[in-house]
């Protein structure tokens, strides 16, 4: 069971969160203004890396907030947490 | 046949006999005994029969390990646990076990024929041998097969012991108490550190006292072992946990641990404490020190009664003064059985000869073995072995030599199985032939045997270097090693598993046709797929398959080792989540009134709902109909309380709603509900419910039943991700209101004597309103509304003061001829009126138009979520399957919901079907069946559809919803 570092509680284990997907896929300002396939790729097309993955998580059984992960999904390492709405953070060579 | 017991052993108490029986017979022990030290201090050989052959196997190990020596512990009262291991059994008073495997008794085996059939039973006989014929499987084969294999049988009784779950945190998680974890445990703890040290066996380091002349860091190593247990077990930050198997490691220092709690105590029901508890420990630090296991010497009957390894049978000597026979030939391929037998020939047992399998072995051994006059053979061939029941010579090179114990011993393997369930990749040492921990993961070390590490001071150095620093230890160098099985043991039935029944011939058999992945190998043979997991088989059916296959053994590869370490109970991990505390069950403030009127409840998410409430004589049907005939001729009273509620509040409520439901709210004045739809962003239903304003910046919003939890992760998703910037929040309520429905043409006249201060009237109360007030001085948020089409109120109340609104509404419901009703009313009235219930009309690929709603989509609103997608070309395509209420022509009968629809009276196996039905109900109202389905292009230009059911496909013809005009409310104010 991981031990999730939420960014507004500290570590906490893997049961108190829910999985929310990949991260960053931010919702269109406008959607009428997306094609079809446009939107199709909004709606479904997501990342599924063997490799870090920036995912979002909610503190469901805590302070339910979300926040983001950026998550080595070979070794099922969590490498960074931060708030939503926080740019992706650069890892360092040898965190990857 | 029993023997007197050593003067030196530690490990029982002289002065507590204790009495036992084994398949029936009594017997004595000491308390401090295992079950196996017990039945080999009264001479028992004979302690089981093997799961395929029936062949009769004694104890041959000391451990967790051990592959023979299964027992069926009966504790009574239902408390019956086979395949438990004779060598981790304590022995208490009144202890009842018996052998596996054998009737009618271990002695008299009738499966043993089993013997004459073997050639039909080696690798893969599941696939070949019972293939034809065919239908002979589940009457001839499987029946007799599974008599005749297997081990234990499992208890028929439920389980009456209690089981229980702790967790805990701490620096320092030692597994394993030898010599390096009680090192480590000792250093971390005297430098204050919080540490736990658990070991799978009753007594810690234990394996300390076997060598009493050894030193530990300059002391005699049992007085070191005592000194040290005694220093943790008097510091208040170390936990020790004896009984205690680590059985499993997971990501971020989580360890799962098995206490077996209350087994070894006489009279368990008596007994404080659950019988076992699960420990979940999140440790900062987790260092495996799990030593080794001995591993057998493979050989051609290497299996009978009295083969025991040579470690094992020093340490029932060293420890329980128990000499497992009276004269003893050592067969080996590895150093440390040498000096196993040189302790025992010093403690009085005879050994007649040391055979070696290495053509080299240490001058210094063969001197010692001189000096203590006992003849050695190095490169010896180890022939094979007499004595069916009982060992009673081994033949080497040819050479017959009496012996009742054959000591064993190929060497000694770490146990890095806890290791390796951390995904790292072991390593092979091929000085060693043994497996090390491969790349440690962070916060996961290794010392000791486990690390191969297996002299005793440097196992103690290690203990302590890692207690202080986290950096990974290199690998040991000194010591151990394991010598190979080679072609020799590939003759007669030379066991490498001895649980599973699996020789030398099937692994050879299996490379022969063509398993080349060790995974295959194992699967195909069923090697290493014991109780025992090929603790001491592993290793030896690679490198037999590694020569066939001519390939080093690091290529062939090591099968996966997974939790759990040693066989855990499911009672354990299930803990107190059994009967009624497996799934909390969910009951309204209504629900005693509900009982004690007996109603027939059914499950609804986690709630349970009262779905009818039969009066004396009826059935469902009748029930069912009379509640219906009452609501829409007087007034019926409905537990509404598990509605999903929530609150959304805040400066930018109505923007919020605007986004997040299809239909407008902005416009909407307070004090006025509206039916509110909600789609997901791909654009398919996903709840619906009454809201209501009740000011300018608060919405009370219902959803379904089920749905209340993720609608409220749905609303603060967008809200706390797509739009941080409306200052709103959501609540969630639905344990905060109580809700009772008040259904009927009397509905008002119902209430209106309890209600003082609202305007029940038409004008002031208009359908499709709220109003906040009190009922029978409870206060109360009222609700005008209809499931029903009649008209409606709903009374929500706070829970604590519902029973009491409800009783008074009762009464009332009496004095106007009105009745309770249940869910299976209410969907029936809600069927007639038409309207929908998420979940059950969709499925998650239903559209607002596909359901009927396409009334429901604010055509003003530029964006909500799921407009996009409501304009993707597969949602506007014409053929998509549309809500459409079907009318049987045969009007008594029923439809089954979720039955096909055709278009065809007669199909054909194969037909495509255009549609299924949602619902379906009785109508009392209308006198004839209804109900609803999905239908390709709503079935247009078909004059008549065909839905499957038990009698063939059952003619019907498409209706407009709803079924029932309104008689009071419409559906949307």
């Amino acid at each position: 069971m991981l031990l999730i570092p939420c960014p507004h509680c500290g570590p906490r284990p893997e049961i108190e969160f829910a999985y929310g997907g990949e991260a960053h896929v931010a919702r269109p300002e406008d959607p009428s203004a997306l094609d079809d396939d446009a939107w199709a790729a909004f709606l479904y097309e997501r990342q599924n890396p063997k490799g870090v993955h920036a995912e979002r998580w909610r503190h469901v059984h805590g302070c339910a907030r979300y926040f983001n992960l950026l998550r080595e999904t070979a070794g099922d390492r969590i490498l960074a947490a931060y708030p939503a709405g926080q740019p992706r953070p650069d890892l360092p060579e040898t965190a990857r | 046949m029993s023997r007197a017991r050593l003067p030196d052993a530690p490990l029982i108490d002289r002065d507590r006999p204790v009495l036992f029986q084994f398949d029936g017979r009594e017997m004595t022990g000491f308390a401090g005994d295992t079950l196996a030290s017990a039945l080999l201090a009264n001479g028992v050989r004979l302690a089981g029969r093997s799961f395929k052959y029936h062949r009769p196997r004694g104890i041959a190990t000391i451990g967790a390990a051990e592959p023979n020596a299964l027992v069926t512990v009966d504790r009574g009262g239902g408390r019956t646990t086979p395949n438990l291991r004779a060598t981790m059994v304590e022995l208490h008073e009144g202890l009842e076990a018996a052998s596996q495997n054998r009737w009618p008794s271990l002695h008299r085996d009738v499966g043993a024929v089993t013997g004459w059939f073997a050639p039909l039973l080696t690798a893969g006989f599941y696939y070949k041998t019972f293939l034809w014929p065919r239908a002979f499987w589940h009457r001839v084969y499987e029946p007799v097969i599974r008599r005749a294999a297997g081990l234990g049988k499992a208890p028929a009784a439920p389980d009456p012991d209690r089981y229980a779950t702790r967790y805990a945190h701490c620096d320092l998680l030692v597994a394993g108490a030898g010599p390096a974890g009680i090192a480590a445990a000792l250093t971390a703890a005297e430098a204050g550190r919080r540490v736990i040290l658990c070991d799978e066996n009753a007594v810690l380091g234990a394996s300390l006292l076997d060598d009493p002349e050894a030193l530990v860091e300059g002391v005699p190593a049992r007085r070191w072992r005592s000194d040290a247990l005694a220093r943790l077990a008097a510091l208040p930050n170390c936990r020790l946990l004896p009984r205690t198997t680590a059985f499993g490691l997971f990501a971020d220092g989580m360890a799962g641990l098995a206490e077996r709690v209350t087994d070894h105590l006489p009279s368990p029901a008596a007994a404080h404490g659950p019988r076992e508890r699960l420990w979940q420990v999140r440790a900062a630090r987790i260092l495996l020190a799990t030593g080794a296991i001995e591993q057998p010497l493979v050989f051609p009957g290497n299996d009978r009664p009295g083969v025991m390894l040579a470690g094992a049978a020093r340490a029932y000597a060293r420890r329980y003064g128990v000499l497992a026979g009276s004269r003893a030939v050592l067969v080996t391929g590895a150093d440390r059985a040498w000096h196993d037998a040189f302790d025992l020939a010093a403690l009085g047992l005879p050994v007649a000869l040391i055979a070696d399998v290495r053509a080299d072995v240490a001058p210094e051994l063969t001197a010692r073995a001189a000096a203590l006059g006992i003849p050695v053979c190095p490169g010896a061939r180890i022939d094979g072995v007499s004595g069916t029941h009982a060992v009673r010579a081994v033949t080497i090179g040819g050479r017959r030599i009496a012996c009742d114990l054959l000591l064993s011993s190929a060497g000694w393997l770490p146990a890095i199985h806890l290791h390796a369930q951390t995904g790292s990749r072991a390593v092979f040492d091929p000085a060693r032939n043994i497996f090390l921990p491969g790349d440690p993961v962070p916060g996961v070390g290794s010392a000791g045997a486990c690390n191969g590490s297996f002299a005793l001071d440097a196992a103690v150095a290690e203990g302590r270097a890692a207690a202080r620093s986290p950096a990974a230890l290199p690998h040991g160098t000194e010591g151990g090693g394991v010598s190979l099985p080679g072609p020799d043991a590939d003759r007669g039935k030379a066991f490498i598993d001895l649980q599973s029944d699996v020789t030398t011939r099937d692994i050879r058999i299996a490379v022969q046709e063509g398993f080349h992945s060790i995974e295959h190998i194992k699967r195909y043979t069923t090697t290493g797929m014991g109780v025992d997991q090929g603790k001491s088989s592993n290793l030896a059916a690679l490198a037999i398959a590694s020569a066939r296959l001519g390939k080093p053994i690091p290529e062939v590869g090591l099968t996966t080792f997974r939790m759990p370490y040693t066989p855990v109970s499911f009672g354990m991990l299930a803990g107190a989540a059994r009967g009624e505390l497996f799934d909390p069950l969910r009951r309204t403030p209504i629900d005693p009134w509900a009982q004690a009127q007996g109603a027939v409840f059914e499950p609804v998410g986690n709630w349970r709902r009262a779905r009818y409430f039969p009066r004396a004589g009826e059935d469902m049907h009748a029930a069912v109909a009379r509640e219906c005939r009452t609501v829409r001729s007087t007034v019926g009273l409905f537990d509404a309380s598990t509605l999903g509620k929530i609150e959304v509040v805040g400066p930018d409520a109505a923007t919020f709603m605007e986004r997040i439901y299809t239909n407008a709210w902005r416009k909407l004045e307070p004090g006025r509900c509206r039916y509110g739809l909600m789609l997901r962003e791909d654009g398919f239903i996903f709840d619906d419910g009454v809201v209501g304003r009740l000011a300018e910046d608060r919405f009370h919003v219902t959803t379904t039943t089920g749905g209340a939890a993720r609608v409220l992760a749905h609303m603060e998703d967008y809200l706390q991700t797509e739009w941080p910037d409306l200052d709103v929040w959501l609540t969630s309520v639905t344990e905060q209101w109580a809700v009772i429905a008040v259904q009927g043409p009397r509905a008002r006249r119902l209430i209106a004597p309890l209600v003082g201060d609202i305007d029940l009237s038409d004008a002031a109360m208009p359908h499709m309103s709220v109003r906040t007030g009190h009922i029978i001085g409870v206060p109360a948020r009222l609700f005008r509304v209809s499931f029903t089409g009649e008209l409606g109120f709903e009374v929500n109340v706070p829970p604590s003061q519902a029973r009491a609104v409800w009783d008074a509404l009762w009464e009332r419901a009496r004095a106007l001829d009105g009745t309770a009703y249940g869910t299976e009313a209410m969907h029936v009235l809600r069927a007639e009126m038409g309207f929908i219930i998420v979940g059950q009309d969709t499925d998650g690929t239903v559209t607002p138009a596909d359901a009927g709603l396409g009334w429901m989509i604010g055509k003003a609103k530029k964006d909500f979520v799921g407009k996009r997608s409501l304009v993707r070309p597969d949602m506007l395509a014409a053929n998509r399957k549309q809500l459409v209420g079907l009318l049987t022509e045969e009007p008594g009968l029923v439809l089954e919901e979720g039955a096909q629809v055709v278009d065809d009276p007669a199909p054909a196996p194969g037909t495509h079907a255009i549609g299924h039905v949602t619902s379906a109900y009785w109508s009392e109202a209308l006198g004839r069946s209804i109900a609803m389905a999905l239908v390709e292009g709503g079935g247009a230009g078909a004059d008549r559809l065909y839905v499957s059911g038990d009698r063939g496909f059952h003619p019907v013809r498409t209706a407009p919803l709803p079924f029932l005009d309104p008689a009071g409310e419409p559906a949307d104010g």
